[in-house]
């Protein structure tokens, strides 16, 4: 049997003595970065301490606080306190749709659910899940602003209100004054969607013909744009079905986790990689990814090599070649390799493959697409009818604006949802230059570094205030509603606009004009207006294949005379692969990638502090960015883990500490862009550092790398919060994984049982027990994981967070191995090498294979936790959960450190009350804030330890609708956040005692009536999944939570060929 | 002979009292089926209850009283119930079709609008006219139900009046038994005066009775008395320490002044308005509700106009501010407790826990609201799980582990994530 190594990070394989140290220990006391805030306590502080211990025991004993009970004076209908109410609305933010379940309680909006009903944008991703926590975020507008002075905010008085709405009259008429006189004004925006907004903006260009609407979008789609318009006649995205490609090829398209619609993404190919019952014809999709950084598709491809920037484009162009016949020479011998065997598999699947670019030059583009051209990919995996719309932005608009703006052509510009200070290329300098601009107005709703320039800002509500509608994909119509009323004195952009072009109507009525114009008369179904509206509001969306008068393209085509109305293609392939041969050379230049993370990507978000703790799904680093670099490089350039490094390009540069990452490029550094915001409220505020200004800026196009950059050593250090070698597992068989065609062959394949010596001879080690186990007559809560679905994306550890009210501690507290989160994603890498053979697992590291696993409290049986708890807080139900009980915990944390898994989580400090994590605990801490608490689930207290408890709140909330109706739960009764919002369904949870439901079907499990001599009955259930097993079955803790091997589609014979 | 005679005179008595029995037994079950008969069946009566007490309780009384509508003892002697059933359903379109009674009942009660019932089957209107009509005909019962609490609050006093009377006596004779103590106490001390002084030839056991050499005194002065003693105080110090801080938090009794002197006695005692009227969330989740002001003005936005209680909910309701009740059942953040798992599943009656509030005039907290007390109702409260689905598999396993009733406890009722989470 073959064994592998796997490691949590390079300093467990490189025995690193501060790693080796910490190792066993649950508790790592890391040393303070800062010794001031949480100094050692003097003997004044215990006496002071003490003296209030006492004296709020007297009071506590004297009398209890009198509670109000405040019922609302007039009921709304539909509420009922402690019941949610759930809306459909819509999500759209950079460049990112989703379509959402809202959940309200009392009013307040509290959680995010994917809308599994619509057949476009029903997944969340991790930022989706976390954007709730924006609407409560203390940092937005809370008033206009003039001149960086904001309005006084009348609050709920109504004689300042009043007064309020007279000082707005007066900046409306003051910038419509300034609009009608301007002769040059610029609309900037991202995509817009919105087919209604688009409609106001037609309206207001009517009013100021002056008017150009300039789009923008970070990280720009304008290649595949251009490229689209010169192959296939459209200037269009595609719709790109991963779940019919059996072979994809990616290059450097980083498509699970930010590459256009990523989650839908996510969620075709996940379907793919899920393993059929009937193994022996099993299929799964086979992945390529060439690319620089290890990105988090390429820790799911199943053949990964690490290229330079400047080699992904010449790939390309290689693989085009190679599939004409011809043979291309490419220097990178795992690439060329790689290469060749991708091209004779693609050429073998014609119409079930499909080839991508992360690039944005055009010419890349025009060569990708004839490459599915090729290879019979249009029509099959790629549908050019049924475009994306969700970017539109063409960078050579936006580069011409800034050149406008320097010769002071411009004297009017109003900035719509983008903040190009901080997230175009050539954003410093528009900082500089920005004061050319007489009159310049921002929507921005919180401060953002373009809108501290700006004359006047207007705050936009928040998506969740506001009403909406959107059009993400052709004939896809979305609704957005608003799910509180909104908090502050914002007002819709668009009302906004409406106004300063002479119309008052609000943008609910304009909204619902445009779709009984546009829309109601394209269906059938509903007779009156009035209930094809309230039908659409309820599901959120409507479709129709319906050809709609007035698509949001035509808006393009004023500006653009080349609008396709007959498919021309002028694409010249030889000519483009000319120019990539010409702009891009193999050379042994250090080079530079930008890229977006799972958490903040364009840094939109930044002033989130449950995104800016999220770790990252390969790095396991939060709250900043740094510089990957590969480890030979490192070591070729005496670089160690936290040297903090200037790194320089196109003439910027940017000082970050260094971070070694297996599977990147030699010759590369890496950077997240979206940190380094000096505009965003408390807590995004200097976190990292922003490195877009050192993006390639050409002609007509914006690039995420620089194909020349420098580094010099500093004498600096500075600390990288990563979670990843706290919480070791001590390289134990947890990660178990077979291939493709040794799964077809036995459905057992990569299972590892270990086996015990006894007085009887060899005995499976959950045979022999000391335990007499749990009965489950009812329910017997469970979770599987398939760890072929899952990819890491990390959605489910917000959600967890969200729906747990679990705090967020801060860089420091993160430092000190103290986060909270009660889920967590392991991410292993993983080596051929043997394991006595240390020279070859560091020649293996430097391309690793990677897996991720979702890690939770696994509500063991026999609970090793349950054992040692000296006060009995911590127990065992009848349902199988492992339930924990808050108020009864002293915090000897006994538990945590008896956890074979380390998922118990302490608190440390009483983070809800703690000044200390007021900025970046801002969820519990401020009274807006805590609007976003779930008030299902206690905040937990100082000295007490918390962990998963398999959503209990929703297992009872569960339980009490089946019992209220007499009847037995059904399957979709309950479901726990994680669950709900993975958008590969790698996590299922469910009752194993039900065979009916989908967790009793993924693992087989069978129910017998068993019966007794005494007459007496038992139900037996039995689980028969071949591919299922338990983390540390070994230690015989009989867990509630099970996993599914990984079944990597590789073949068995290269591995020999490599070592051959 | 004479036995024989004597025997068959028995017999013939016994027969007689037998069939004048039995005729009487079949005159009453006659009267009896008559009366059911004449009036209706019990199912009826009772669907007709519950509709009443949903739908019509809130404006009209059984009485001759008028609340907001028409009081309605004597219904079917006024009005027909081929009359009654479209009025009852939709009176706005009885008065537009212009009848003349209906009109003049409107103008009489100030145009007040009676709401429309358009899904009252003819069955279900005629179910609470039969109920009306039952209930009104024995109204002088009623009243006097009414005034039981008032009788019972009487024999409560009674009963208090009479332990008052023994504690008295009690102290009379503790008192009497403390003089006769005094009394015998001077007594022995004249007595022994006496024997010193008049008769000093006494023998050495008479002397020894006399003067005791035992003394009492030592005894206190020892000091395994004192150690003894101390122990004591402490142990009983402790104790009372102890109780005291296990009463901390508990609020048994607890009956604060509330912003508007709402008398649940009134509303839930004497005008019987069910309690899921006003706390409507009883059924459906966590929260059983206080009524929001729009409730309130259900009735009365048309009676008592005048009080100066009621106008304060005008008042909030004019000002645009909520009334902040003070809230009497307090439990801690940290236990969860849903309304509609115990009234709706577990089919609770809400005096359980909340005590007899259609007697309070201040709502007080009847029970300790303590864990204890919890677990206490959970060990000994059987499921409800006839008829209840959900409960099946666990019937099976209780049956088949020889189990006899399905308590709480024995489904999972005690365990901690039941409650806190």
């Amino acid at each position: 049997m073959e064994e592998k190594k796997y490691w949590r990070g390079l300093e467990e394989l490189t025995n690193d003595t501060e790693f080796v140290k910490n190792a066993h220990r649950e508790f790592v006391n890391l040393p303070n970065t800062d010794e001031s805030d949480f100094s050692e306590p003097s003997r004044r502080d215990f006496l002071k301490l003490m003296g209030f211990s006492i004296a709020a025991a007297s009071l506590a004993a004297c009398e209890a606080p009198v509670k109000k009970a405040i019922p609302y004076l007039n009921k709304p209908e539909d509420i009922d306190p402690g019941i949610p109410n759930i809306y459909a609305t819509s999500y759209f933010q950079e460049g990112e749709y989703a379509s959402l379940l809202v959940k309200t309680r009392e009013g307040r909006p509290i959680k995010i659910e994917p809308n599994n009903d619509a057949s476009f944008g029903a997944t969340t991703s991790a930022r989706v899940q976390a954007s709730v926590l924006n609407l409560y975020d203390d940092s937005r507008y809370k008033t206009f602003v003039e001149n960086n002075q904001p309005l006084e905010y009348p609050a709920f008085d109504e004689e300042k209100n009043a007064v309020y709405q007279k000082k707005v009259k007066a900046i409306d008429e003051k910038i419509i004054q300034k609009l009608a006189s301007a002769s040059n004004i610029r609309l900037v925006s991202g995509t817009i969607i919105s087919p209604s907004t688009q409609e106001v903006i037609k309206e207001f260009i009517k009013k100021y013909p002056n008017t150009k609407h300039i789009t923008y979008d970070t990280p720009s789609a304008s290649g595949i744009l251009k490229a689209n318009k010169k192959t296939n006649g459209v200037e269009v995205i595609p719709t790109y079905n991963f779940d019919k490609a059996e072979i994809i090829v990616s290059f450097g398209a980083d498509f699970l986790n930010n590459w256009l619609n990523a989650s839908t993404y996510a969620k075709q190919y996940a379907q793919n990689r899920k393993l059929s019952k009937d193994n022996a014809n099993a299929k799964l999709v086979r992945h390529y990814q060439f690319e620089a950084r290890m990105s988090l598709t390429g820790a799911n491809a199943d053949y990964r090599a690490a290229v330079k920037p400047s080699e992904e484009a010449l790939l390309v162009a290689a693989l085009y070649d190679k599939l004409n016949g011809g043979n291309p020479e490419i220097k990178n011998p795992k690439a060329q390799q790689l290469l060749d065997k991708a091209a004779t598999e693609l050429q073998n699947n014609k119409g079930k493959s499909l080839v991508v670019s992360g690039s944005n030059d055009e010419n890349v583009q025009i060569v990708v697409n004839a490459i599915n051209k090729m290879l019979d990919n249009y029509g099959a995996t790629i549908d050019l009818d049924t475009p994306l719309y969700i970017r539109k932005g063409k960078d050579e608009d936006m580069l011409n604006l800034i050149e406008e703006i320097k010769s002071s052509s411009v004297d009017a510009i109003i900035f719509y949802g983008v903040n190009p200070v901080f997230t175009h290329p050539k954003g410093d300098e528009l900082k500089s230059i920005l004061k050319n601009v007489a009159l310049k107005i921002s929507f921005a709703e919180r401060p953002d570094e373009t809108s501290v320039l700006c004359d006047f800002v207007c705050p936009d509500h928040n998506y969740l205030e506001a009403w909406n509608d959107a059009m993400p994909r052709k004939g896809f119509y979305a609704l957005a509603q608003p799910t509180i009323s909104p908090i502050f004195k914002t007002r819709a952009a668009q009302e906004s606009l409406l106004i300063w072009a002479g119309n008052n109507t609000n943008f609910y009525d304009y909204i619902r004009s445009y779709w009984k114009a546009n829309l109601f008369g394209t269906q059938t179904k509903y007779k009156t207006f009035e209930d094809f509206w309230n039908y659409s509001l309820h599901d959120g969306f409507f479709e129709t294949t319906a050809v709609v008068k007035d698509t949001p393209k035509a808006e393009n085509k004023k500006d653009r005379k080349d609008e396709p109305e007959a498919k021309t293609a002028t694409a010249n392939i030889s000519e483009a692969k000319a120019n990539i041969e010409q702009s891009y050379k193999v050379s042994n230049d250090v080079e530079l990638v930008l890229y977006e993370t799972t958490a903040l990507a364009t840094g939109l978000q930044a002033n989130n502090p449950w995104l800016q703790e999220l770790p990252d799904p390969v790095t396991k680093a939060c709250w900043g960015n740094y510089v990957c670099v590969s480890q030979k490089f490192a070591k070729e350039k005496d670089l160690k883990q936290e040297d903090v490094i200037k790194v320089e390009a196109n003439g910027k540069s940017v000082e970050l500490p260094v971070l070694i990452q297996p599977g990147q490029a030699n010759n590369t550094l890496a950077i997240a862009i979206g940190y380094g915001r000096t505009e965003c409220g408390k807590v995004g505020k200097a976190v990292g550092a922003n490195a877009i200004y050192l993006a390639t800026t050409k002609e007509d196009s914006l690039h995420l790398f620089a194909s020349q950059a420098k580094f010099t050593k500093t004498d600096k250090k500075e600390r990288i919060a990563q979670t990843q070698t706290h919480h070791t597992i001590m390289g134990r068989d947890i990660i178990q994984e077979a291939t493709l065609s040794d799964y077809q062959k036995d459905p057992a394949a990569g299972r590892s049982v270990v086996k015990i010596h006894t007085s009887e001879g060899l005995k499976k080690a959950t045979d022999i027990t000391l335990w007499r186990g749990h009965k489950y007559h009812n329910h017997s809560w469970g979770m599987v994981i398939d760890l072929n679905s899952c990819i890491g994306c990390g959605a489910c550890v917000i959600a967890c967070q969200v729906e747990n009210n679990i705090p967020t501690v801060g860089k420091k507290e993160v430092l000190m191995a103290r986060e909270m989160h009660w889920i967590r994603i392991d991410r292993y890498y993983s080596s051929d090498a043997e394991k006595e053979d240390l020279k070859g697992l560091e020649v293996a590291s430097e391309d690793p294979q990677v897996t991720f696993q979702p890690m939770m409290c696994q509500h063991c049986n026999n609970a090793p936790c349950e054992t040692v708890c000296p006060v009995v807080a911590t127990t065992h139900s009848s349902e199988g959960l492992n339930q924990m009980a808050y108020n009864r915990c002293i915090g000897t944390r006994y538990c945590a450190n008896n956890c074979p898994y380390k998922v118990r989580r302490f608190n440390w400090f009483h983070y809800a009350e703690d000044s200390r994590f007021a900025t970046v605990n801002y969820t519990q801490t401020t009274d807006l804030g805590r609007m976003v608490l779930n008030p299902n689930v206690t905040v937990r207290s100082r000295g007490v330890m918390e962990k998963c408890s398999m959503c209990v709140q929703r297992i009872q909330e569960g339980k009490l609708t089946a019992k209220k109706e007499k009847r037995t739960v059904k399957d979709e009764d309950i479901i726990t956040a994680c669950a709900q919002t993975c958008p590969t369904e790698a996590i299922v949870f469910g009752d194993m005692n039900n065979t009916e439901s989908k967790i009793a079907k993924i693992l087989n499990i069978k129910s017998e009536i068993k019966r007794y001599d005494d007459g007496k009955e038992e139900i037996i259930y039995t689980m028969n999944e071949p591919r299922a097993y338990h983390v540390l079955a070994e230690i015989n803790i009989k867990p509630q939570v099970s996993y599914l091997t990984r079944i990597r589609n590789i073949d068995k014979l290269d591995k020999k060929e490599k070592k051959a | 002979m004479f036995s024989t005679s004597k025997s068959k005179w028995v017999k013939r008595t016994i027969l007689s009292a037998y069939f004048v029995c039995s005729a009487i037994t079949f005159l009453i079950a006659q009267a009896d089926s008559t009366q059911k008969s004449s009036g209706s069946d019990a199912a009826t009566l009772e669907k007709g209850k519950t509709l009443f007490n949903q739908n019509c309780v809130q404006c009209h009384g059984l009485g001759e009283e008028a609340i907001v509508g028409p009081g309605l003892k004597g219904l079917l002697d006024r009005r027909s119930e081929a009359w009654l059933i479209p009025w009852i359903r939709n009176s706005q379109a009885v008065i537009k079709s212009g009848d003349t009674y209906a009109v003049e009942l409107y103008k009489k009660y100030n145009n007040t609008v009676m709401p429309a019932y358009p899904d009252f089957s003819d069955a279900d209107i005629k179910a609470i006219i039969a109920y009306i009509d039952t209930e009104s005909k024995k109204a002088p019962t009623t009243a006097a139900a009414i005034s039981t609490p008032g009788a019972s609050e009487g024999a409560v006093a009674q009963e208090s009046g009479a332990t008052g009377y023994l504690n008295a006596l009690l102290i009379v004779l503790v008192v009497i038994l403390c003089l006769i103590i005094a009394v015998l106490g001077v007594l022995l001390s004249f007595i022994k005066k006496y024997v010193a002084q008049e008769k000093p030839d006494l023998s050495e056991e008479d002397k020894e009775l006399l003067n005791p050499k035992f003394d009492f005194g030592a005894i206190f002065r020892s000091s395994a008395f004192i150690t003894g003693a101390a122990i004591f105080l402490v142990l009983v110090m402790l104790k009372s320490l102890l109780d005291f801080a296990l009463d901390v938090g508990i609020q048994q009794g607890y009956a604060p002044v509330q912003p508007i002197a709402f008398s649940h006695k009134l509303h839930a005692g004497e005008y019987k308005i069910e309690c899921n009227y006003c706390h409507t969330g009883v059924d459906k989740g966590k929260q059983a509700t206080i009524p929001g002001a729009n409730t309130c003005m259900n009735c009365h936005g048309e009676i008592k106009r005048e009080s100066p209680e009621i106008k304060k909910i005008y008042a909030a309701i004019e000002n645009d501010q909520p009334i902040e009740w003070v809230r009497v059942h307090n439990l801690p953040d940290l236990a969860y407790f849903n309304h509609a798992q115990h009234v709706k599943v577990g089919q609770i009656q809400c005096s359980q826990c909340h005590g007899k509030v259609e007697e309070m005039e201040v709502v007080q907290q009847r029970a300790t609201l303590t864990m204890g007390w919890c677990i206490n109702c959970h060990r000994q409260t059987v499921v409800k799980a006839e008829g209840n689905a959900y409960y099946d598999k666990l019937m099976f396993a209780h049956r088949n582990q020889g189990g006899k009733q399905l308590k709480v406890e024995n489904i999972g009722g005690l365990e901690c994530s039941k409650c806190h989470y």
